[in-house]
Formats: C-alpha cells, sequence, structure tokens
C-alpha cells in the first residue's frame, strides 16, 4: 500500500533509466535529505556530531570507494586503509606546500594521489584473482603504512610523527583544525558524500557500471563482448582509490584532526570491508547502512546503559560492545549473506504487495 | 502484442563483402597445445550470408576451431582470411571490433545482471561517451545509453524475452540463458556470428524456438553463421553447408546431403569394423 506502484507507467525510455523509476523511493530519499541536511543539523549535539554522524558519514564514503572495486568489478582489495593514507598524507602535504589552496581542492585533489597509487597495485589484478589478489593488496596496505613511518617529509619531520590538522578557513569559515565547529565540519562532509555518491551511482549505472559487472561475473565473456580487461580493472582501481583517497583526506581533516601512520593499518581496512560486506557488496545504498551498523550501533549501545541509571565501567562497555557487534555481524551473514542492501530490497518488494498476498 | 521489428532495420552491418563471396576463409591451420594436435591442416570457408555447421564427434576439435576464429587461440600454423584481410595475432576483446560474435557451449552470461543489461553489455565496444558525461548521467552519456536502448530492445522483441527484460540472469532457466547469450551476441551487430552448440541440453520445444532464432537471425538481418551442434536433425535441416572435423582433421566437407552419404562420416560417427 505505501509502496504501490500500480499506475506508474514509463512512455519513455528515458523514463525508465530515470534514478528512481518508482516515485515513493523518491520521496524516501527525499526524507533522508531533508534529515541529513536540516534535521539532524538543529538538533545533533557536538557529541553526536563527532561521534555518530561525521564518522558515519566518511565511513560510508571508503565503504563505497571500496565498494566499487570489490562489489562491483570484483577485485578483492585488502588495502583500503593504506590508500586513506595515501589520500590524507598528500591532502596534508598539498595543504603546507601551498597554504593558500582551498581546503576542497585539496581533498579532491589529494584523491588523485591515491587513485595514482591504487593503479600501481592495481597491476597485479591483470594476472591473479581472487584471494591472490587480496595477498597482493595486503602488499600494499603493509608497505605504505610502513612508508609513512619511514618518510619524514611526508609529515614534515616533525619530532611526533604525527600529521596534526592546522586551522583552515575556506570563505572565511574555519572548516578544518582545532577552531572548527563541528556543524560546519558535518555540512562540509555532507557535500562530498553526496557530491561522490551521485557520481558513483550515474558511473556504476551507465556503460562502465555494466563493463565493471561484466568483468566481475565472467571475464572471458567480458573479454569476447568486446571488454578490455586491463582498462576495466584498472579504472575501477582509479576510481575506487580516488574515492577512498578523498575519504582518508576527510577523515583525517574534518575528524580525527591528528593522525600517525598506524592509524591506517590494517584493522582501517578490515572496518571499512567489513562495512562494505555487511551492507551489502555491488550496492550503493549498502554502503550507508553498513557505515550505520558499524560506527553508529557501538555508540548507542554506549548509551543504553545510562539511559537506565545503570553505572558499568566503560571498560565493561567496551568489551560488551566488541561482543553483541561481533555477534551481530555473524547473525546478520547467516540471515542475509548478500548484506543490509538486500534486507532493505526484499522488504521493498514485500512493501509494494503489502497488504494483499498476490 | 508488439508488432515484429522491421528486419531492415536490424540488418547486419555493410562489412565490404557481397552476399555470396568468401566471408572467413580458414587455410591450413593446425593448432597443438604442447603435444596434443587439437587441429591439424584444416580450411575450409564461409560465404557472407550461409549457416555453415562444424560437426564431429567429442574431442574433434570444433570448439577449438571457433576460438581459433574470434582470435582466442593462435594457431601454430595457418592463416585466417576475415572480409578480405588476413588476421595478424590479436586479442580476444579485438574480436568484436572485426565484426565477430559468439555464444558458448556452456552459458556464459553475466549472472547478477538483467537481461537488458547482458544484452546493453554487448554493445559496450560502440559506447563512447567520455567518464565525464558518464559521471553528470546527462548529454552524450544518457542520449547514447537510450540510443542503444532502443536497439537492445527490437532484439528483445525479436527474441520474445519482454516479460524477463529486467530479472537478473541467474534466476533464468537455462532455455531462456541460451536465449539471453544470442541477444548479446546479436547486440554486438556481428557480420559473423558463431554459436557453440546453442541446443545444448535442450528439450524438443526449445529447439524448435532456438533453430526459428536461428534461421530468423539468418534470413532477416543477413547474419552469416557458423555454428557447432551435436543434433543431427538440426544441423541437416538448418545449415547450407557442413564441415566434419574427427580428431582434429577435416574429413569432409559439403551439403548436408553430401556429407551424410560420406563414407568417412559415417565410419567416424558409428566405427569401422576391425
Amino acid at each position: 500500500m505505501l509502496y504501490r506502484t500500480a499506475g506508474q507507467f514509463k512512455t519513455s525510455y528515458e523514463a525508465d533509466h530515470a534514478l528512481f523509476p518508482v516515485r515513493q523511493d523518491a520521496f524516501l530519499l527525499g526524507f533522508v535529505l531533508v534529515l541529513a541536511f536540516v534535521v539532524f543539523p538543529l538538533f545533533a549535539s557536538e557529541f553526536t556530531f563527532r561521534a555518530l554522524l561525521i564518522p558515519v558519514l566518511i565511513y560510508s564514503l571508503a565503504a563505497l570507494g571500496l565498494n566499487i572495486l570489490t562489489g562491483y568489478a570484483g577485485q578483492l582489495s585488502l588495502g583500503t586503509g593504506a590508500f586513506m593514507g595515501v589520500g590524507a598524507y598528500a591532502c596534508y602535504k598539498l595543504v603546507t606546500i601551498f597554504p593558500e589552496l582551498n581546503i576542497a581542492l585539496a581533498i579532491l585533489f589529494s584523491g588523485f594521489f591515491s587513485a595514482a597509487i591504487g593503479v600501481v597495485f592495481g597491476l597485479p589484478s591483470l594476472r591473479i584473482k581472487g584471494f591472490y589478489l587480496a595477498i597482493a593488496t595486503l602488499a600494499a596496505q603493509f608497505f605504505l603504512v610502513w612508508l609513512f613511518q619511514k618518510w619524514g617529509w611526508l609529515y614534515n619531520y616533525n619530532a611526533s610523527g604525527a600529521i596534526q590538522v592546522p586551522n583552515i578557513e575556506m570563505f572565511g569559515i574555519t572548516v578544518a583544525g582545532p577552531l572548527a565547529s563541528a556543524a560546519t565540519q558535518y555540512y562540509f562532509v555532507l557535500c562530498f558524500v553526496v557530491l561522490m555518491t551521485v557520481f558513483a551511482i550515474n558511473l556504476t549505472r551507465g556503460r562502465i557500471g555494466r563493463m565493471w559487472k561484466a568483468v566481475r561475473d565472467m571475464d572471458i565473456a567480458a573479454e569476447l563482448v568486446g571488454i578490455n580487461l586491463m582498462k576495466a580493472k584498472l579504472l575501477a582501481f582509479f576510481v575506487s582509490s580516488y574515492i577512498v583517497g578523498v575519504a582518508g583526506a576527510l577523515f583525517v581533516f574534518l575528524w580525527r584532526g591528528a593522525a600517525e601512520a598506524n592509524l591506517f593499518d590494517i584493522p582501517l581496512s578490515f572496518r571499512v570491508l567489513f562495512i562494505a560486506i555487511i551492507g551489502g557488496l555491488g550496492s550503493i545504498l549498502g554502503n550507508y547502512l553498513g557505515a550505520i551498523l558499524i560506527v553508529a550501533l557501538p555508540v548507542v549501545i554506549g548509551a543504553v546503559p545510562e539511559l537506565f541509571g545503570m553505572s558499568i565501567s566503560s571498560a565493561t562497555v567496551e568489551h560488551l560492545n566488541v561482543m553483541i557487534i561481533g555477534a551481530l555481524i555473524i547473525a546478520f551473514l547467516i540471515v542475509e549473506p548478500h548484506g543490509l542492501a538486500r534486507l532493505w530490497a526484499v522488504i521493498r518488494e514485500k512493501l509494494i504487495l503489502w497488504p494483499f498476498p498476490h | 502484442m508488439n508488432p515484429r521489428p522491421d528486419p531492415a532495420q536490424l540488418a547486419a552491418p555493410d562489412d565490404g563483402i557481397a552476399a555470396g563471396q568468401v566471408l572467413l576463409e580458414v587455410k591450413n591451420v593446425s593448432l597443438a597445445f604442447g603435444g596434443v594436435k587439437a587441429i591439424t591442416d584444416v580450411s575450409f570457408d564461409v560465404v557472407k550470408g550461409e549457416i555453415r555447421a562444424i560437426i564431429g564427434p567429442n574431442g574433434a576439435g570444433k570448439t577449438s576451431m571457433l576460438n581459433v576464429i574470434n582470435g582466442f587461440y593462435t594457431p601454430q600454423q595457418g592463416t585466417i582470411v576475415f572480409r578480405g584481410r588476413q588476421r595478424r595475432a590479436m586479442k580476444p576483446h579485438e574480436a568484436v571490433g572485426q565484426g565477430i560474435a559468439r555464444t558458448f557451449q556452456n552459458v556464459a552470461l553475466f549472472k547478477g545482471m538483467s537481461t537488458l543489461d547482458n544484452i546493453m553489455a554487448g554493445r559496450s565496444v560502440m559506447m563512447k561517451a567520455g567518464i565525464g558525461w558518464q559521471l553528470l548521467w546527462h548529454g552524450r552519456a544518457l542520449a547514447e545509453e537510450i540510443a542503444h536502448r532502443q536497439t537492445v530492445e527490437e532484439i528483445i522483441d525479436f527474441l520474445e524475452i519482454q516479460h524477463i527484460r529486467h530479472t537478473p540472469v541467474g534466476k533464468l532457466p537455462y532455455g531462456l540463458q541460451k536465449r539471453v547469450e544470442l541477444g548479446r551476441a546479436l547486440a554486438m551487430e556481428p557480420s559473423l556470428l558463431l554459436l557453440d552448440e546453442p541446443m545444448a541440453g535442450m528439450n524438443l520445444e526449445e529447439k524448435e524456438d532456438m533453430s526459428r532464432f536461428i534461421i530468423d537471425v539468418n534470413q532477416q538481418r543477413g547474419t552469416t553463421i557458423a555454428l557447432i551442434e551435436h543434433d543431427m536433425g538440426v544441423v541437416m535441416d538448418l545449415s547450407d553447408r557442413v564441415v566434419v572435423l574427427d580428431y582434429g582433421k577435416k574429413i569432409a566437407d559439403g551439403t548436408p546431403d553430401e556429407v551424410k552419404n560420406d563414407q568417412a562420416v559415417i565410419d567416424a560417427y558409428l566405427g569401422v569394423p576391425h
């Protein structure tokens, strides 16, 4: 009833190729965007911004990048964390070398650095697949983190070995650094995420997306319909690493404020991979659902004991967190191995028919 | 019910070869994998506009022959002349550009994609809009997408698979998957269509449907077809000429009637008394 599609006829291919062939989907997205752009900023506290909203957005973006590579083009990667690091360090260097450069541009440029590195480490994908490729990207992970530690030029030879985000203004408003307000940073990140998402949707539903999915599903047949495997795979590495790099730059500049090399180590890669898998490989929506689950749930769980007036030590909360999240991940993967996005698709199918059985 | 698409609209692209002229010539081709000789000194030709069957017992080298024709294998000896030009060593993805499309013995569709997307993927090479337009989903990219969608819909109408347009092909029954695969090959607008056992594993009704589509493709679009098939009834009815391979060697070549009565062919299929 809520999702009735009857009576929505399409009379042209343009209409059938629209982003939302079903009107209710467009309403739903509109609602979510109003929430994100208007409602949340009105009511959110500083803590909600920093612990919930901003990290969810940034992790979604990183998972989106990984999903293009793994979910769409079928190339498994374990180096996401390191590619985020490349984006972050590139942005840091750009900002220190060109202090006048607009921060938004600096972040967009820094994506190209990680894209280039991604393509280099994507070269093995031309010869190897699956687990073996995952090991090759793991090499990238270890090598790059080692480089972040050892190459002093990257962190301007400062004694701590960490990068510190200075106060950066854009159009007179401080957007990054210790003085920036959380709401400003939230809007900044939100705009980036929306922009990248639109681009990702457009890429994945057109010729390039079909090319990637063809490579993923049956590479021999893809070759025989005239798809150049080398170009398709390297393009996937490029686009994926670009988005991941931008996410990495946002991660440090708009959220953490400072970073050491080991921040980009393998736990970060796995975190992003979990988000992509739990959200649903080969889906755009899944990245957001996955990020909400993985990032927001611990915060919610941490807040529950207080709600009931119980005082549990923070260490216990931490342990509970790990246990509950772990159990949830296993449960989700058993109930719906194709991720939350598929779960939503099933619910949506049901809603189209509801309340009638047929 | 949609009207049948206008055949003139679906005509095979002009490849500079007049009907009745030789489109593909295979000359003295030999192919070996290490010590295993898959094909030995085979020559035959395919004339524009005909349906050419390649038959032979299991392991005769039929599929290897098809793989040689579409550039998957490079033969150690011999030459291939396609559309009047001698073939140099090439990558498989270049075959489409030359006008060769094929289907596979075991269906090789993109399982996670819908029927529509599978057939659209067949037109990847013809789509030229740059990544900039793709990012914006506007202007050239959108116009191109719509134009190709139109052509693909004609193929969907032609193959009578409108009802499964948006179904992921992994969920389709085998017979329909074969039909979608034919659709994907047709979307490439080939001047030579290679079909590797298009009827394998089908029941009688599905075979009859498929035969009808093959004949329609040949007659309405004028597409030249080379096919491998084990069902002799189908082969003899469909094809204009038949080449018979056995142990990688050509043992007969001619019209279905000639081949049927050839002693070497009868021996290959039925065996000889020792």
